[in-house]
């Protein structure tokens, strides 16, 4: 067998084992869910109000459009704390010491672990997509292309945010501290423009805000779906995927490569 | 050397391994002949389980030649893999899917077709007794169940060369025995076998080459047999439980070995009838009786402690504590 073809079958071999465990045991990744779909109703029911005036929109369901990307994007954060977690459980069971030893891709059990998390993450979204229109979020005018590009955008940043996940999990000697870790990943929303704009902060915060990873693929998600300026934010989302997917995949892949203890 | 390394399914040479400034192996040599068992023998933190992850390809050496299965360790770790499997000291099983799940994870891995992998998994899963237990999550086993699925998982490929690291600890003595014979089947079929243990009689029973190791270095090597030729002659022991008859007795005797605490003498003997006969005969004429005597003809336990120093030997199963002999 060729090793392409190797690697190949390795890995949708462990992807299924992987997909079996989140089939087998839903609660971790539904856990994690309510995160976002809390903070969604509690910003758009208790506060919603207030956050429309502050935004200079008439009522509620303004406000709603402009909070709903950012959801979507804290969605993906919140989810890839699921395979930071199972990486780390992973990676203290005899299991993997016996994937080791044996002759198949070394890179299939991570590739397993972050093409499991990119469906989690895709499935969540959509999940909680599925709420935002629910509750009466629409996209005003995106035509086909631009679902398309939205819809690659959060898989992008699904599997940039899923292999930073992964080098946390595998830098993580338990399970617990792998959710300490990568805990930021969702915290990281907060302070971007997922709920105000970015330019109603307090100035010495805003290049924070501005340029961190969230704000950009959040401000492109709003553009592609409700027609705001995107400007330059694409390719400094795209930027930010691509240097975080290969951060996280070179990270994760050396920590695998190390002798176990 | 050369004319026989062909032969031989796994050698070291100088192997060495350090963590930090502790080091675990120093220097070992290793030499097992394919189809043969054996047993590399020692005592917690002797450094047993780092030779397995050494030789199985899961941690690297610091030094030393390695072959396995006729490859060379630092060259071609993957066709090593290709040729062996590992049962650990701990059990790699995932816990979260069900037995039978793991047994078709494994022939998935291995690249065994659909309906192949199900025949296998359902053999193995017949022959270690688990098709009952086959759709439950393998984290609700029990010990021995676990080690059965792992050694199980281990057997899907086919491997030549089987590392079973402390196959036993933990398990009680029934598991411990069906575990025995599965590993003399394994052999009987031509699997060269690389087990670690801290039984002696483990040891005694299954392998055809044993090296005690102890602080990194193997304290002696040879055949069960040879082992306990290392170590004095066998001994009959006699009890008394009235001093004064212990004192008179230790007198008479003369030729032999006191305990004046635990009120007991060491006659030197290899054990046979013939022997026993005279020692009967002698104590008989001497006018002496003891109230126990005991027969002791050296087995592994003498050879370990004789070797490592005995103070770190856990405790060994009850079995072994008996004498092999008891006459009244």
């Amino acid at each position: 067998m060729s090793s392409l073809s190797l690697a190949v079958r390795d890995s949708s071999t462990m992807l299924r084992r992987n997909l079996l465990h989140a089939r087998r045991y839903p609660s971790l990744t539904l856990n994690l869910l309510l995160t976002p779909i809390m903070l969604l109703l509690l910003f758009v029911y208790i506060f919603g109000d207030v956050m429309s005036t502050g935004i200079g929109g008439a009522d509620r369901s303004d406000y709603i459009a402009y909070l709903v990307p950012g959801i979507l994007m804290m969605t993906i954060g919140g989810t890839v704390i699921g395979a930071a977690v199972s990486v780390a459980t992973d990676m203290n069971e005899g299991i993997i010491a016996r994937f080791r030893t044996m002759a198949i891709h070394r890179g299939s059990v991570l590739v397993g672990h972050v093409v499991g998390s990119v469906i989690q993450c895709v499935a969540s979204v959509i999940l909680v997509g599925a709420v935002a229109v629910a509750i009466g979020f629409r996209s005003t005018d995106a035509t086909p292309l631009e679902w398309l590009a939205a819809f690659g955008l959060l898989a992008l940043f699904s599997l940039a945010f899923t292999w930073i996940a992964v080098g946390m999990g595998m830098a993580s000697p338990s399970a617990e501290a792998a959710a300490n870790s990568a805990q930021p990943l969702i915290l990281l929303p907060l302070i971007s423009s997922a709920f105000i704009p970015a330019d109603t902060m307090p100035g010495w915060f805003q290049p924070i805000a501005e340029y961190q990873p969230f704000t950009p693929a959040i401000e492109t998600l709003r553009g592609l779906l409700l027609g705001t300026e995107i400007g330059n934010n694409w390719w400094i989302a795209i930027a930010w995927c691509v240097g975080l997917t290969v951060l996280g995949y070179r990270w994760s892949t050396a920590s695998f490569n190390r002798d176990p203890k | 050397m050369t004319t026989t390394t062909h032969e031989l399914a796994i050698s070291a040479t100088g192997l060495r391994k350090a963590y930090g400034d502790k080091t675990v192996l120093d220097g070992i040599d290793l030499a097992v002949p394919a189809g043969t068992v054996f047993s590399l023998l020692g005592p917690n933190g002797a450094g047993k389980t780092t030779a397995v992850k050494i030789l199985s390809t899961l941690v690297t050496a610091d030094a030393g030649e390695l072959r396995v299965g006729g490859h060379d360790l630092a060259v071609d770790a993957q066709a090593v893999r290709a040729a062996i499997g590992v049962t650990g000291q701990f059990s790699a099983v995932d816990g979260l899917i069900t037995g039978e799940e793991n047994m078709l994870l494994m022939a998935d891995l291995h690249h065994l077709s659909k309906q192949e992998g199900r025949r296998v998994a359902a053999e193995l899963l017949e022959r270690f007794d688990l098709s009952d237990a086959a759709k439950k999550p393998a984290s609700t086993y029990s010990g021995g169940m676990k080690r059965r699925l792992d050694l199980a998982m281990t057997l899907v490929g086919d491997p030549r060369i089987i590392f079973l690291d402390e196959p036993t600890t933990g398990l009680d003595p029934r598991s411990r025995h069906n575990m025995w014979g599965i590993i003399r089947e394994l052999v009987s079929g031509g699997t060269t076998v690389f087990l670690t243990t801290q039984y002696l009689d483990e040891a005694d029973e299954l392998a055809d080459h044993i090296a005690v190791l102890n602080d990194g270095t193997i304290a002696a090597e040879g055949s069960a047999e040879e082992l306990k030729r290392l170590v004095p002659g066998g001994h009959v022991r006699l009890r008394f439980t009235d001093p004064d008859a212990y004192r008179s007795a230790a007198t008479a005797l003369r030729e032999v070995t006191r305990d004046d605490e635990a009120l007991s003498l060491q006659i030197p003997s290899g054990g046979s009838q013939r022997e026993l006969r005279s020692i009967l005969d002698w104590l008989d004429a001497a006018d002496i009786e003891a109230d126990e005597l005991t027969v002791h003809t050296p087995d592994l336990d003498d050879v370990f402690f004789a070797l490592t120093g005995g103070a770190k030997v856990p405790h060994q199963p009850s079995e072994t504590d008996q004498p092999k002999e008891n006459v009244r």
